[in-house]
């Protein structure tokens, strides 16, 4: 599937809260590595749930470090993201450095609606530039942003256009301007929603659908459907099941069962409330945690339904 | 059975926090229709961009007002109402309007910031804005004093702690009135913020600037207002007739984050009247190995169902035992002796028939034989 995507140059993966979103992310990350594209995961400081993930300590200032043959990972703060920003955007006297840790510059970034949003997006954008605008940097083919819950995506997609409509003339309304038509393009970059076959996962992926399409001309890319459950036990195995004496084993298997049963009910909804976006599915893992093992499993999973 | 029933009765303000996806909205719903089952009269509040507490409790539209819901609906699940339930979706950005309109000193100030192009944006984009607007509509509610209890769930954010801090954000972001000095510098400061104007000039483009200038001069008359009301939401939300009802699930990022959370509720001095764990996982601590458990149920399954119901047990087992770990470091974290755990259901409760059942298993059955009735000290506000 995954990889009617690896055409595109940036996949912003977005869903509800708590559907494994940084999961998918990784996954994502470690399959299109696996096929030889040059690949970087960014996150959004402070979470490090992909760096985690992965097995290692997110790097600071910006750096890209690999952590997988062909993976890169980076961690975006605010901070190293505005002062790279003015380096790279705005040619003048005064050392980004010294603009950046200015307070009034600081006020400034804080009091300007979508900044913040705007130097998260686009330092995604400067990722997957070719040539970087970073001189000497690695050029990627694939940048897989793990992004925030879609309630925010509508706000972290539109922050160029925001920022551009605000600042009206300028260097930041120029590049406002290029990360935005880099967004909304869709042969570049796609969203990515990632749900769990249950009811609110699925409403909110299909609102997150509409908003985008009416608020931003933006359609999903992909949808991918996480935490599936496998289906293990037939109606005949059920009826045998209501037969047998309670045990805490069969009421295990029951619920399993019904869990199952439910998320193909949800899973059904959204394939219907979808037009032809692509759809994949990812098992339920039984662990309690989430290593470079699991996110290697479920890349597998992603790689092998490529066409 | 939990004890949620003595722990709510003396409280006005219940808040449901906790991370992202832990299903706070729906226990805000459940412990709102609990509540208006004993005889309260509850206004439920959510911030919910999928419309999930209008989809639970069948309303087509929330307003930015509470609209009275339908008792009926839940009559056919078994429950009546002795209370009265209302629910609202609140809709940040008339909020803040509305917020305007009040604090703004005349009728020309209130047009001017309500056109201003930076306004627009910052009841969306500006941080803590919606958290901002959850607490001013509480505030709200709380002073017309209309309702007895109101349950407000808290905005989605991967952080339950956005919420505490969020008044403190977004007065330090009206605060921008230092910026607009140094838009305007006078005195020393000319030559310093001179340079950096300069830069920002050139970055930006004037306009922007222009527009940021304009728009902290005219929020400066409102900016006591706003200080005053985040000093009244602060002794409100410290009020002993307020508490957090902490949300999480057994999953190691919320419930982190809750046990942090629980800190700095403790720390401002706020109250906690429970943690909700969501989506526990039966535990069968008779559970030994799937080869046993297979042996066991062999006679009556035959040999090959017996071992996959037995391999199927093993792995709900094996998350059932990670969730008892996790109960453990809450329950020492917390010194929560019984947090109120809630089973992983086979499907998400989305209708008004699974909302029933939930507030059941908060508040145990009967609601009849425990009507609350509301001490007479908290009627007089």
């Amino acid at each position: 599937m995954a990889f009617a995507l690896t055409g595109r140059r940036l996949l912003i993966v977005s869903g509800k809260g708590g559907v494994g979103k940084s999961t998918v992310a990784a996954a994502l990350g470690v399959a299109a590595a696996r096929r030889g594209l040059r690949t970087v995961v960014a996150e959004i400081a402070g979470r490090g749930d992909v760096a985690r993930m992965l097995g290692v300590e997110a790097a600071k200032d910006l750096r890209e470090v690999e952590v997988y043959p062909g993976l890169c990972h980076v961690a975006i703060d605010r901070q190293s993201a505005l002062e790279e920003y003015l380096r790279n955007e705005v040619p003048g006297p005064l050392p980004a450095a010294i603009l950046a840790h200015s307070r009034a510059f600081q006020l400034f970034v804080d009091a300007a609606p979508g900044m913040g949003e705007l130097l998260t997006i686009g330092k995604a954008w400067e990722l997957g530039q070719r040539p970087r605008h970073n001189r000497g940097a690695v050029e990627y083919d694939l940048v897989v942003l793990d992004g925030p819950a879609s309630g925010q995506l509508a706000g972290l997609l539109a922050a160029p256009r925001t920022f551009g409509a605000v600042a009206r003339v300028g260097p930041v309304s120029r590049q406002g301007a290029a990360v935005d038509r880099m967004l909304t393009d869709p042969e570049t970059t796609g969203v990515v929603a990632v749900a769990t076959p249950e009811q609110m996962a699925v409403s909110e992926t299909l609102c997150l659908r509409g908003a985008l399409r009416s608020e931003l001309g933006i359609d999903l890319a992909a949808v991918i459907v996480n935490r599936a459950f496998p289906s293990r036990f037939t109606a005949r195995d059920m009826a045998a099941l209501s037969a047998a004496p309670d045990d805490p084993a069969v009421r295990s298997a029951r619920w399993l069962h019904g869990r199952g049963q439910a998320q193909r009910a949800q899973l059904a909804r959204l394939r219907k409330g979808l037009a032809d976006e692509r759809l994949s599915t990812l098992p339920f893992l039984f662990t309690d945690a989430i290593g470079l093992d699991q996110v290697e499993q479920l890349g597998d999973r992603l790689e092998h339904s490529l066409p | 059975m939990s004890d949620l029933v003595s722990r709510l009765s003396d409280k006005r303000v219940v808040v449901c926090a906790g991370a992202g996806g832990v299903g706070k909205t729906t226990v805000s719903a459940a412990v709102a229709l609990g509540l208006a089952a004993r005889g309260r009269r509850v206004a439920v509040v959510t911030i919910d961009p999928a419309r999930r507490l209008a989809e639970a409790l069948g309303l087509d539209e929330l307003g930015n007002r509470p609209q009275p819901v339908d008792p009926a609906l839940f009559t056919s699940s078994g429950l009546e109402l002795h209370g009265e339930l209302s629910a609202m979706m609140l809709d940040a950005k008339r909020t803040f309007d509305d917020l305007i309109e009040r604090l703004a000193p005349n009728a020309s100030a209130r047009e001017e910031i309500l056109a201003n192009p930076i306004y627009a944006h910052l009841s969306t984009t500006v941080a803590g804005s919606q958290e901002y607007a959850a607490i001013a509509k509480l505030f709200e509610l709380e002073r017309e004093g209309d309702h007895d209890v109101i349950v407000l769930d808290t905005p989605p954010s991967r952080n339950a702690i956005d919420f505490l801090q969020a008044p403190d954000r977004l007065i330090a972001f009206l605060e921008g009135r230092a910026l607009a000095a140094f838009m305007r510098p006078t005195g020393y400061a000319i030559r310093a913020a001179g340079v950096v104007f300069a830069a920002l000039r050139r970055i930006t483009g004037v306009a922007l600037l222009d527009d940021l200038t304009t728009f902290f001069a005219l929020l400066s008359g409102l900016l006591d207002g706003f200080r005053a009301r985040a000093e009244d939401v602060r002794d409100l939300l410290t009020d002993a007739a307020t508490a957090f009802l902490i949300v999480t699930s057994p999953d190691r990022a919320p419930l982190e984050e809750a046990i942090y959370f629980a800190a700095e509720l403790e720390r401002e001095g706020i109250h906690r009247c429970g943690v909700i764990v969501n989506r526990v996982h039966p535990f069968d601590p008779t559970e030994r190995d799937i080869a046993t458990t297979a042996t066991r149920l062999q006679d009556a399954l035959g040999a090959p169902l017996a071992g996959r119901v037995a391999r199927a047990h093993a792995d709900v087992q094996r998350l059932a035992r990670s969730d008892q770990v996790a109960l453990e470091r809450l329950r020492l974290a917390l010194h929560e002796a019984e947090p109120i755990c809630l089973a992983d259901r086979e499907a998400d409760v989305h209708d008004v028939a699974a909302l029933v059942e939930l507030q059941r298993e908060l508040f145990g059955a009967a609601p009849a034989e425990r009507l609350m009735t509301l001490p007479v000290s908290l009627r007089r506000r």
